[in-house]
This record gives structure tokens, sequence and C-alpha cells, in this order.
């Protein structure tokens, strides 16, 4: 693990995180917090026939889970909500050039998914209940 | 040793993780808050225990047991002797001080407090200063304030006059000193007003015992708290000083063997004190390895330590405020402080930080030090700590102060 972590594609969505903010009417709101750095991670979605028409994340914490919740918005933006599940581990790391993070740190980068597909569950929960726990027994997350 | 400089070289050669490489640096230990590193004295005593007298402690009869049941209260001595107690029955070992504090609560707190009673805590308690007494306060329908703090993290002792004369006051149960900002509150001071009152007080001395000479008999305390592994020791073994008097009047905590005297079918009768508090087999070998940190820090000498860590500490705190992006917190005269520096640098989230400082092989603290509340009240969620001992060089705190500049061009502020 080097500095380097910091450099580029952290530091860039830290300061300037993309579709931070709320959603007023969201479809689901869900929030999850990381209780060894702190983080706190809110998501709002908005969604249309299955597909993410808008999201968005309200959140404090270290510039690690910011930035992957930042990248991840950008990621799933007008995607099929069901994307969610099939987005792994490596691949958010990857995205965020992180392939080198510490246990302790990985919740932190990981943090965003976690609270992206709770709220895929959650929006399917209503909808279709069996579809929703065959997706919380897919994702692999918690 | 006599002189008021310690040879520090000389120290850091009796602690061999200090000759460790982090990420290729030399190891740069400054979390001594959350705990210590041990000498090698103190890992040669846990492993000779282990090596030729393991075996079980106040039943058996043969050589062995009767060494290690010999060399477990030996170390009750050399604790009574540390703390200035008057007498070994006051010392009890439990796992930590979080185990001292939930003892007293359960204990003396189930039997005194009732309800509508208050006690007083404040806002820099740790986690385990508040919690224990939350509870007992939920279930007896007590009341529990909280001393404020002010700006540079002190208590104002009008407040409690004022809760003293106001209020049914039980028990005040403080910290020494803060782990997350180091301030040391005036304890002699309040332990005086509360006896004025005559009102038990509890002093949480996680933090000071290691580095402030106490002496619970000048002090008068009535509990006293702390932990073995902040002071050179093994983890797994906490103490708890009660005055005897008060020790006399509490109930058991924890029930089992070895703190009972007779057990039959109708009832049961318990055991003298100290035994009476350390049900089961205790951590013989960590509490036998803790005498042999109190020796260490009788060699080196409390007031050597202490003024140690005061030189460090001004040191540090004067580099640190040279970097125009810090914001630090906590007392700056030293005689109300420790050697904690709490700090957030610029807009460098505390984990980042730690993260960055671990690449140049310095171990510090981040996050809300169990002390939830404070950060509320300082309205950070959380900060960086750095924190002293004995071993600790201003060599090292120039590498510190470097590191920080890096992280300052990292995060471009």
């Amino acid at each position: 693990l080097s500095d380097d972590i910091y450099r580029e594609i952290i530091l860039d969505h830290y300061r300037n995180p993309r579709n931070k903010g709320k959603i007023d009417n969201a479809d689901v709101v869900i929030h999850d917090s990381n209780p060894l750095c702190g983080d706190q991670i809110d998501m709002f979605l908005k969604v249309e026939e299955g597909q993410i028409k808008d999201i968005k994340f309200d959140g404090k914490g270290c510039a690690i889970s910011q930035a992957s919740a930042s990248m991840l918005t950008e990621m799933v933006m007008d995607k099929p909500l069901t994307t969610a599940k099939d987005i792994s581990k490596d691949e958010i790391l990857e995205n965020i050039g992180l392939t080198n993070l510490g246990p302790a740190r990985i919740k932190c980068a990981l943090l965003s998914l976690k609270v992206l597909k709770m709220g895929m569950v959650k929006y399917y929960s209503d909808k279709e209940p069996a579809t929703a726990e065959k997706m919380e027994k897919d994702s692999h997350l918690y | 040793m006599q002189s008021a400089e310690l040879e520090i070289n000389k120290i850091r050669k009796d602690f061999p993780i200090l000759t460790r490489k982090i990420n290729g640096k030399p190891f740069i230990y400054l979390d001594n808050a959350a705990t210590t590193q041990k000498p090698l004295s103190v890992i040669n005593k846990i492993s000779d225990y282990y090596s030729l007298y393991n075996s079980n402690i106040h039943r058996a009869v043969y050589d062995i047991a009767e060494e290690a049941t010999d060399a477990y209260e030996l170390t009750r001595k050399k604790v009574r002797k540390f703390i200035n107690a008057s007498s070994t029955d006051e010392i009890i070992f439990t796992r930590n001080a979080t185990e001292a504090i939930n003892l007293v609560a359960y204990s003396w707190g189930r039997k005194n407090i009732k309800n509508g009673d208050v006690i007083i805590l404040s806002e820099q308690e740790h986690h385990s200063n508040i919690v224990p007494w939350q509870i007992l306060a939920k279930e007896k329908n007590a009341e529990i304030k909280f001393l404020k703090i002010n700006e540079t993290g002190n208590l104002n002792l009008n407040e409690l006059e004022f809760y003293l004369n106001n209020n049914n006051i039980k028990l005040i149960s403080l910290c020494h000193m803060s782990n997350a900002l180091g301030n040391i509150v005036p304890i002699d001071q309040i332990i005086d007003m509360a006896h004025r009152y005559n009102i038990p007080i509890f002093v949480d001395g996680a933090q000071s015992v290691p580095h402030i000479k106490t002496d619970v008999t000048s002090l008068d305390c009535d509990f006293l708290a702390f932990s073995a592994h902040k002071m050179l020791g093994p983890t797994g073994v906490g103490i708890l000083y009660t005055k005897k008097k008060i020790l006399e009047e509490m109930d058991p905590f924890i029930c089992g063997g070895d703190m009972i005297k007779e057990v039959h079918k109708e009832n049961t009768s318990f055991n003298d004190l100290p035994y009476r508090f350390e049900a089961g087999t205790p951590n013989i070998a960590d509490v036998i390895g803790f005498s042999a940190a109190l020796d260490y820090l009788n060699e080196i000498g409390m007031d050597n330590i202490r003024s140690h860590e005061i030189d460090l500490t001004k040191y540090a705190l004067e580099r640190m405020s040279e970097l125009k992006q810090i914001k630090l917190y906590g007392d700056t005269d030293m005689r109300n402080r420790g050697g904690i520096i709490s700090f957030n640098l610029g807009d460098i989230h505390p984990h980042d930080l730690a993260t960055i400082l671990n690449n140049h092989g310095i171990a510090i603290r981040s996050g809300h030090h169990c002390a939830q509340i404070l950060m509320e009240k300082l309205d950070v969620s959380a900060t960086s700590r750095a924190s002293f001992y004995m071993y600790n060089t201003k060599e090292e705190i120039n590498i510190f102060i470097n590191a920080l500049g890096e992280a300052i061009k990292l995060f471009q502020l």
C-alpha cells in the first residue's frame, strides 16, 4: 500500500463528489454506517420500470468511502436496478484503483455498494418479495 | 534513576517491537493511549510462568502451585505499593478497567443507587465510564448528569458545586485524564468537593495511572480503575482499587469458584476480600507478567516518565502548530495535559491520515476514541490522535511532522 491510493481518482471524487445530495421524492432511501470509521452513507434512488432514473448519495466519512460512493453512482446511473446485484467487490476496488487495500479499509470502499444492494432489496421487497429474497441471497454482501 | 533525562536509547533496547520495520520504515508507535508496548522483562515473565510453574492458584498444595500463588499475590502487593493503598484487600484483579467499572456499577450501584438519585459524569468520559452507569440508571430510574467541558476541554468546577448543592447526587465518576484530549482533571480538588458532601467518587485512571504518580491514600478517592496493558503490562489485567470499608459492604459481581468460603445446597458464604471479587481461574500468567511492568516503571520512576512526556508533548505541539492547516484540541498548558494530542488536518479524514502515516511506518489512532459525546461537543465525527510514552523520542516526532507535511501535499491542502 502506498500513498498512491490517494492520488487522482480518489481525491477528485472526494473533493468534487458526483451525484451528491438528496432526492426529495425518492422511491428508496437507505442508510448504513461503518462503525469502525464512522463513515455514513445515505442513498436515494428514483426508479422507473426497473431502471435507475436518478441516484444521489449523501454522507460523511473518509475519502475512500465518499469517493467510492461518488463513483458507484456514476457506474449505475441509467442502468437497471438489478445490476447492483452483479457488481462485485473487486469491480469496485479496481474502479477506484484500490486493489491493495487492507481489511480495515476495504469496508470503507464497499460501504456504498452495500447500501446500494440494500436499497435494491428494499425496493423489490415491497413489490416482489420472492425476488427480493433471492436477490438478498445472491448478492453475497453482508 | 535520578536524572530527569531518560536514557532513551537504553530504554528502547528493552522493547523488542521497536526494532521492527513497517512498510520499509522504522516503526514509530504513537498509539500509547490505546495500549503500550511491552519490555522483554514482561514478555519473559509470562513465558517463565508457562515454562516453569504453570498451575492453578490458591488451592493446590504442590510446589509449583505455591510458586504460582506467591507470584500472583506478589503482583497484588506491588500494585498496592504502586498506588499506595493501605491494604492488599483493596486490590482486585479484573480483565480490564472496563470490567472494573462494571463491577462497581453492578455490585455497589445496584445496592446504593435508587429511584431519583443522580450520578455525575462528564462530557469527556470514555464509553466505558458512561454505558455501565447508563444501564444502572435506567434500571433504577436514576439520572445521569454530564459536566460540560469548555473549548479547551476543561471542566467548570462551579457547575459541579451547583449540582452538589442542588441535586440528589449519589456518585461522581470521572476520568483523571481524558483518553481523547489528554486533559488532566483537577481530581484532588474534585474529590475534596465530593467528600464535603459525603459523596463517593470513582476515578477512571486508565490514562492517568500509567503516566502520573498516583497515590490513593493522599487522593482519598473511593474507587480507582486502571489497566495493566496501558502501562507496559499484558492485556487481560485490570485493577480495581476500592476503599476497604466500601468493599466490605459490596455484594459479589461474578460468582463461582474461589470467591466462596462454603457452598451448601441452601446457601453459600463468600470468601474474604479481595477474593470475593475474583471468581474462577483468573488471568494468572498476565497478572504475574504485570509485576515485571511495575518493576520497570518503578525503576524508571513515574516522575521521570511524566517529565519526559511533558517535554515530548510540548515539542510536538510547537511543531504541529507550525502547520497552518492543523486544528489542535485540548489544553495547551502542560500542567493540565498528558502525552496525548488530538488533532485534525484540513479536510483529511483521520482514517485517511492514519493510512498515510502508516505508509511512513507511523502508528497513530483515528476515530472517535470511544468518546462520541466529546466528539459531538467538539463538532467533529473523528480526530487523529498521537500519544506518547517513555520510549518515544523527538526524532520520532520530527519524522511524524514530516509525514504530516507529506499528507498535506498529497491532499493538496
